[in-house]
């Protein structure tokens, strides 16, 4: 297992009481936990994934995640059982839309 | 027939909190111990293994049809939907929580292999705590009705743990057995039993063969909503009854009879011809009606 | 083989298969071969440095002739020239592992891909040359015409024709090339019948007939189970509909087999409707019968399927639909792999499919080390036919594309999809292709390459769509490339100024662009999730292999 952890500048966005969950945490998948965090332009985001060696792509995913979304001010952890890119990007758009509020 | 075919949800394909989501009045789950205010297993991390939040069981209350409820759902997709330490403590505490509060009932969605290996001997543990508190809440009136429709079906100590509650509801994608197919061939041989047979792992511990025997109260379609209305109706017309030894050895003499009716038998197609059924062939291929009114004409 | 010889024989070809014949008979051989006698037979008219096709096909096997043939002594046997479609079994690399054979011209061997590599390796093999089906079937009647036939019916009647059945796939080009030059046509069949449902090949044409011991092998190459497909599948695949089919009103096409084209015809009847889209797209197909596309034909999508070969389990809903599959009279489908290779390459107006690898000039290939596995059908249906005459308006739109505003011809759409990275994190987006490691490997003349990057017209992967018809330098169709490679070591070197450049050109069109939200790509629009989902929308009609079924 490998521990990342990341800190990116992004947009803020919403930021409501309540934090919110997406994914599972099964082969070739991942749980997002989305919570407030503790610097409103600034998103932290702490990863444990089973897979190692992979650190520069987790940060070019987070990376691009912060940029094109409204993660400001939000603290991410995230469990990882080898997801690729896809799921982790697909998971992370989740994840905020959920936590923001956003209908489905 | 096709359109509508669109708008079920699977509930073997579910994760536990769209299952709870489905089962439960909408907006009504409250979530105990949620991801936010939980940790992961101390043990996988030990093992250099990412853990989950919720340690793979969601634990909560809501209101099914109004009435209060308490509800444990396992996620299959997380480690087989294994008990280690913290996933049993959930489990168990959210029972105990019921012998005080007296719910109308506590669903309990199992999906599980069983004991979490890695966690040995926690894990082994949490298991009986959780068999302990079952019976428990039982003893204080409140029932406990195992739904089992996942893809890690009922297995090991979960098995067992199933029948000790008061009453399963299943689908016919659910399993309920002991030992898993994998492990009976790898122990006894693939003459013994073929894992690999899918149709007859079905035959021998899939929800039809289990309702048809009499071990599980009730089969629905694999569908959220089916399963909502399944527990509805079970409930509706259950009383739980205070534990008492006259009806266990009752219950005893039941399995005993039947060990010595099916012991050689080694297909559930067998038990169903001796259960009566005409064509026993045709049971697979048979719907949920279709099946569950087959079972009421059968001679009891 | 030879050129003839001077004293003036022109019918030698025919002389040698009388030959073949008369030592067949003095063996006391009728027509009806007892199957404990097949290696007599075999050794009695094969001869040393023939070449033989042993029906090896994509669905069908003639496994008991090529088991037999594998028992069949080499010192009577050898330096066999091998054409055949697919090397599916392991007898047919036995062939070569014993001395029966040497040479070996074929389509695609997936799973024997491992041997035939060591064998390549081993120098134990010479491999004439890897073919797409058309092609080699092709060249059936010019420099690769087999002089004995191994082939497999599903029955033969007193006199010797054979019914074929609904897997009927390459045995008509098979035996039209064998018996009109002077070859040996020789069948297994799983039955001997008074009467068959349909004469599928005359008796004239076939030679010797045995009854199997157990029927023919037939594989489900074309099942997908709907439960395997992902979210990430799902996205593309409405990305691909939003962005190709409707957009080019694409009706007539080919799907390359696989979990990402599943995803397509399973979204048929609930995304693609909701688009209105009904009528207006996937109306007529060359295509195997996958099962997943039956929500599609029940939701009144498909109006016509021509199939390459049949699938496991799906004879009864076909002939319950004779209105879009081909049938005979006798009800079952017909079904012809050089027949639908041709409506492949030439009426039908886009191919999809994915791949392994892909490079920055869009070369894709499924080759990879330590395998040769060929292509199948894979280069003809994702080429772009030049002999094409007739206009549609997906051809046009396309032609138009590349082409300019006074393009004299038009383009077929010859669509890439794929994720950017493959299981273990391997990136499928790389600089150079493992296909030349591979071509070093075989000695090979050239790089095994599926489908050229002239010929693909759109790359579609998680992270949008690629227009290389619109690209005007090999500078653009590059960074369109790493313009969708996310983060494989390939996108992220994009040149960022680029890429967005060509978005904003409409080469690149993220799912958003799209107007798609990624978070409606659930599994829940599959309006088939599981196999069982299939068996209900097919009526019941549709029979999944055991392997499918948990009932």
């Amino acid at each position: 297992m490998e521990t990342l952890e990341f800190r990116f500048d992004s947009k803020p966005g919403v930021r409501p009481d309540h934090p919110a969950l997406c994914g599972v945490v099964g082969s070739g998948n991942l749980e997002i936990l989305v919570k407030p965090g503790d610097q409103p332009g600034c998103c932290q985001v702490h990863i444990k994934t089973s897979a190692r060696g992979f650190g520069t792509t987790w940060r070019a995913v987070i990376g691009d995640f912060a940029a094109s979304h409204p993660a400001g001010g939000t603290a991410i952890a995230i469990n990882d059982m080898g997801a690729t890119p896809a799921v982790v990007s697909l998971r992370l758009a989740q994840a905020l839309a959920e936590y923001q509020g956003g209908a489905r | 027939m096709s359109l509508s075919l669109t708008n079920r949800h699977s509930w073997f394909e579910a994760t536990a909190r769209a299952r709870i989501n489905g089962l439960l009045d909408a907006g009504s789950f409250s979530e105990i111990l949620p991801p936010a205010a939980s940790q992961p297993s101390p043990h996988l991390a030990q093992l250099d293994l990412p853990g989950a939040f919720d340690d793979g069981v969601v634990i909560g209350y809501g209101r099914l049809e109004k009435k209060p409820i308490f509800v444990a759902a396992q996620e299959g997709q997380f480690m087989g939907g294994a008990v280690g330490e913290i996933h049993g403590a959930k489990i168990v505490g959210l029972l105990r929580r019921a012998v005080e509060e007296k719910p109308a009932a506590v669903l309990f969605l199992i999906d599980s292999g069983g004991v979490r290996l890695h966690e040995a001997n926690a894990g082994l543990i949490a298991i009986s705590e959780i068999m302990r508190a079952v019976l428990d809440a039982r003893a204080a009136g409140v029932p406990v009705i195992a739904l089992v429709g996942g893809s890690c079906g009922a297995f090991g100590g979960m098995g067992i743990v199933a029948k000790l509650c008061s009453a399963i509801i299943i689908s016919e994608e659910g399993r309920l057995a002991l030992s898993g197919p994998e492990v009976i061939e790898t122990v006894a041989g693939v003459e013994e039993f073929d894992a690999k047979d899918r149709a007859l792992v079905w035959r021998v511990t899939g929800g039809k063969h289990r309702y048809l025997m009499g071990d599980c109260a009730m089969l629905v379609d694999d569908d959220l909503a089916a399963f909502r209305s399944g527990a509805t109706e079970f409930l509706a017309g259950w009383a739980e009854p205070a534990p008492s030894l006259a009806s266990l050895r009752a219950r005893q003499q039941v399995l005993k009879n039947r060990l010595a009716a099916y012991a050689t038998y080694r297909d559930g197609l067998q038990v169903w011809a001796a259960l009566g059924v005409a064509e026993p062939e045709s049971v697979p291929l048979l719907d949920r009606d279709s099946l569950v009114a087959l079972k009421e004409g059968l001679p009891t | 083989m030879n050129a003839h010889p001077p004293n003036g024989v022109w019918d030698s070809l025919r002389q040698s298969r009388t030959r073949r014949l008369e030592r067949a008979a003095s063996l006391g051989f009728g027509k009806e071969i007892p199957v404990d006698r097949i290696i007599d037979l075999l050794e009695a008219v094969i001869q040393p440095g023939d070449r033989v096709c042993l029906e090896g096909n994509n669905q069908k096997q003639a496994d008991f002739l090529a088991e037999s043939l594998a028992d069949c002594s080499p010192e009577r046997i050898n330096h066999l020239s091998l054409v055949q479609s697919v090397l599916a079994l392991p007898s047919h690399v036995d062939l070569f592992e014993r001395g029966l054979a040497n040479r070996l011209d074929f389509s695609f061997s997936g799973p024997q891909g491992a041997r035939l590599a060591k064998l390549v390796q081993e120098q134990r093999i010479e491999i004439g040359a890897i073919h797409t089906y058309l092609e080699l079937f092709g060249r059936y009647f010019m420099d690769l015409t087999p002089n004995v036939a191994l082939i497999a019916a599903q029955a033969a009647d007193a006199e010797g024709n054979l019914y074929l059945g609904p897997n009927t796939e390459d045995t008509p080009v098979i035996v039209e090339a064998t018996a009109f030059k002077g070859g040996i046509v020789i069948a297994q069949v799983n039955e001997r019948l008074e009467k068959l449902p349909r004469v599928d090949v005359p008796a004239d044409w076939v030679d010797f007939t045995v009854l199997a011991p157990k029927p023919n092998y037939i594989e489900p190459l074309f099942t997908r189970d709907p439960a395997q497909i992902t979210e990430v599948q799902v996205l593309m695949a409405m990305m691909a509909i939003k962005g190709i089919y409707a957009e080019y009103g694409v009706t007539r096409l080919n799907h390359g087999i696989g979990f990402d084209t599943a995803a397509i015809e399973l979204l048929l009847p609930t995304y693609a409707a909701d688009l209105g889209l009904k009528g207006k797209i996937c109306t007529h197909w060359a295509l195997n019968p996958h099962p997943t596309l039956i929500p599609a034909i029940e939701a009144g999508f498909v109006e016509s399927v021509h199939c390459f070969g049949s699938e496991v389990g799906m004879d009864a809903y076909i002939s319950a639909r004779s209105d879009v599959f081909f049938t005979g009279a006798d009800g079952s489908m017909r079904s012809n792999r050089a027949f639908s290779q041709t409506a492949g390459l030439y009426a039908c107006d886009m191919f999809i499919g994915s791949t392994l690898q892909m490079d920055l000039a869009g070369n894709s290939s499924t080759a990879t080390l330590g395998r040769i596995t060929g292509f199948g059908g894979a280069p003809n249906m994702g080429s772009d036919p030049h002999g094409r005459r007739h206009a549609s308006p997906a051809w046009l739109k396309a032609g138009r594309e590349a082409y300019g505003a006074n393009a004299i011809r038009g383009r077929k759409l010859v669509v890439q999809m794929v994720e950017t990275f493959r299981e273990h994190m391997a990136p499928v987006f790389v600089e150079e292709l493992d296909a030349w490691q591979l071509q070093k490997m075989m000695g090979a003349e050239l790089p095994p390459i599926m489908i050229y990057g002239d010929d693909v017209s759109h790359i579609v992967t998680e992270e949008g769509i690629a227009n290389l018809l619109l690209c005007r330098t090999p500078e653009e169709r590059e960074q369109a490339i790493r313009g969708v490679a996310g983060f494989t070591p390939v996108g992220l070197a994009r040149d960022k100024a680029m890429v967005e450049n060509l978005r904003d050109r409409g080469i690149i069109r993220r799912a958003e662009d799209l107007g798609i939200d990624p978070r409606m790509a659930t599994r829940d629009l599959l309006a088939a999730r599981s196999v069982k989902d299939l068996v209900r929308w097919s009526g019941g009609l549709y029979a999944p292999p055991s392997r499918f079924r948990n009932w």
